[in-house]
């Protein structure tokens, strides 16, 4: 149940996934308003390759499928990572509580990405294996494994928290909170960890707001932050709003 | 029998009437927009236009955002009365517990001025307070006394916080900001109540339906935890969970409480 790794400039996904008919004339249009981040859409327009680039760029959809997608792979984002983690220095060097803790969490993301994959394709199509970038994630340092682990949970909350409004069917916006608590369940513990001489870091005046509000942030604005450690072009520009 | 009114009002549950809820809900939907001039004034995230609902629930029933706010309210005094009492209990909290309560304590105020800001602003009245018992009858005597029963009864009420709102989730389709923000409340309850078990030395997340140990008063909490079907699939099936244990599934879903099923458990400790 791994990710899959490809060398830069290999084809990633399945063009048969894609729009192949879909023109540089519409990614332009589309890119202007959704795509994930001007990072992204420089990188996706080197070169002339047209081909390559329909391809190589994974749209997410439209409708509560394209946010199911969404999720999806905000979901395979985080079980890559703690996949890696456990294979890591650090996490053969940790306490046997985060030991735990981290066992835990790569279990429950490696859930939620085949179940959501799993349900998707039973009423639309999965979008591919996204290809990701940990390259700045040092694995055997227990700082950079938390914080990156922080920052993924905590991103993760804020996506569900955004996007649970863009949803018109209540049982899919019912799984999406199901497993929305769980990553906040997840984000506070691992604050807790980072900082176990904080009492208040679990749900700390960062994350939640003067009204006691957690964030929430809608795709656009996610994407742009997972950009960095993900490797494929993600084309949001078909998500509703 | 005040307290029985009061949650008859709160449960209340309208049958949909085909014929006249779009306009209605239509109405109430306008008033959304309220709202989000309102609050926008206090810095809150609202800000995108409420859409108009397509269908009623998924149980085929249907609860305005007012009754979804105040029933939500109706927690939040339970849990910010809990939580100022517990802090003003001479010698029952001390050290890095007394600065978590602390920190919790202050979201539950804020979720309380919150609520009552945005019922208002849509044309509701917010429900009164009621007076609460949290010895629940006498089951736990000592809640202001003990820390170790403290702390129970706050795992008790953070973990029924956040599967009551997401079992109110689904009434709040199509309402835009108003579902956004009780998203953000139910994630700040699913942090306090990760932070209170990890205090309280279990994990930060909810094992089948494992209650609180030597307190069966507390089962109701976890009644239903243990469920796997997921959208009508089993999400314990090694398709559907990539071989992860069926124990660590249930760990990776909170499930919902209805209306009913909250009410009763928050009824528990009102007077």
């Amino acid at each position: 149940m791994s990710f899959t790794i490809r060398k830069p400039g290999e084809k990633s996904g399945s063009p048969a996934a894609f729009a192949i008919g879909k023109s540089r004339r519409t990614f332009f249009k589309k890119s202007g308003i959704g795509l994930a981040s001007a990072g992204v859409l420089l990188a996706a327009c080197n070169g002339d390759d047209d081909e390559m680039l329909t391809n190589e760029t994974v749209d997410l959809g439209s409708g509560d499928a394209g946010i199911l997608n969404y999720a999806y792979a905000l979901e395979q984002l985080e079980a890559a990572f703690y996949d890696q983690v456990l294979k890591g220095g650090y996490y053969a060097s940790a306490t046997a509580d985060e030991k735990a803790v981290l066992a835990d969490l790569e279990a429950h993301e490696r859930a939620h990405r085949e179940f959501l994959k799993t349900a998707i394709n039973s009423v639309a199509k999965a979008i591919p294996d996204l290809e990701v970038d940990f390259s700045t994630i040092n694995f055997g340092n227990r700082d950079s494994v938390l914080g990156t682990a922080k920052a993924f949970e905590d991103l993760g909350v804020s996506a569900y928290n955004g996007a649970g409004m863009l949803l018109k069917n209540a049982d899919y916006l019912l799984v999406a909170g199901k497993i929305v608590s769980v990553e906040a369940r997840h984000a506070a513990v691992i604050r807790s960890l980072i900082e176990p001489g904080n009492p208040r870091a679990f749900a700390g005046d960062d994350v939640i707001d003067n009204n006691g509000l957690d964030k929430a942030r809608m795709p656009s604005e996610v994407l742009k932050i997972a950009g960095t450690y993900i490797k494929t072009k993600i084309d949001a520009s078909n998500l509703p709003s | 029998m005040k307290f029985l009114n009061l949650l008859d009002s709160l449960t209340k549950v309208e049958e949909a009437h085909p014929l006249t809820a779009p306009t209605s809900r239509r109405a109430a939907f306008g008033r959304m927009g309220d709202i989000a001039i309102d609050l926008a004034k206090v810095a809150v995230p609202f800000g995108i236009a409420a859409a108009v609902p397509t269908t009623a629930s998924a149980q085929g029933t249907t609860r305005t955002p007012i009754d979804v706010f105040n029933f939500a309210l109706l927690l939040e005094y339970l849990e910010d009365e809990f939580y100022r009492t517990g802090l003003s209990s001479n010698g029952l909290l001390s050290g890095d517990t007394k600065t978590t309560v602390e920190q919790i304590s202050k979201h539950e105020t804020q979720h309380v001025a919150f609520l009552k800001a945005a019922i208002t602003a849509n044309g509701g009245a917010p429900i009164a307070k009621p007076d609460f018992d949290f010895t629940a009858g006498g089951a736990f005597k000592d809640v202001f006394t003990n820390q170790q029963t403290f702390l129970a009864v706050a795992q008790a009420f953070e973990d029924t916080g956040v599967r009551a709102y997401k079992g109110q989730a689904g009434f709040l389709v199509g309402t835009g900001g108003l579902l956004t923000a009780a998203l953000q409340i139910h994630s700040v309850e699913a942090r306090h109540a990760a932070k209170i078990r990890r205090i309280r030395g279990l994990k930060g997340w909810i094992t089948g339906e494992q209650g609180i140990q030597g307190v069966p008063a507390t089962d109701a909490v976890y009644k239903g935890e243990g469920n796997v079907m997921q959208l009508g699939l089993d999400a314990s099936s090694a398709a559907a969970s990539g071989g992860v244990s069926r124990d660590r599934v249930t760990e990776a879903y909170d499930e919902p409480l209805t209306t009913k099923e909250a009410s009763d458990i928050a009824g528990l400790f009102i007077k």
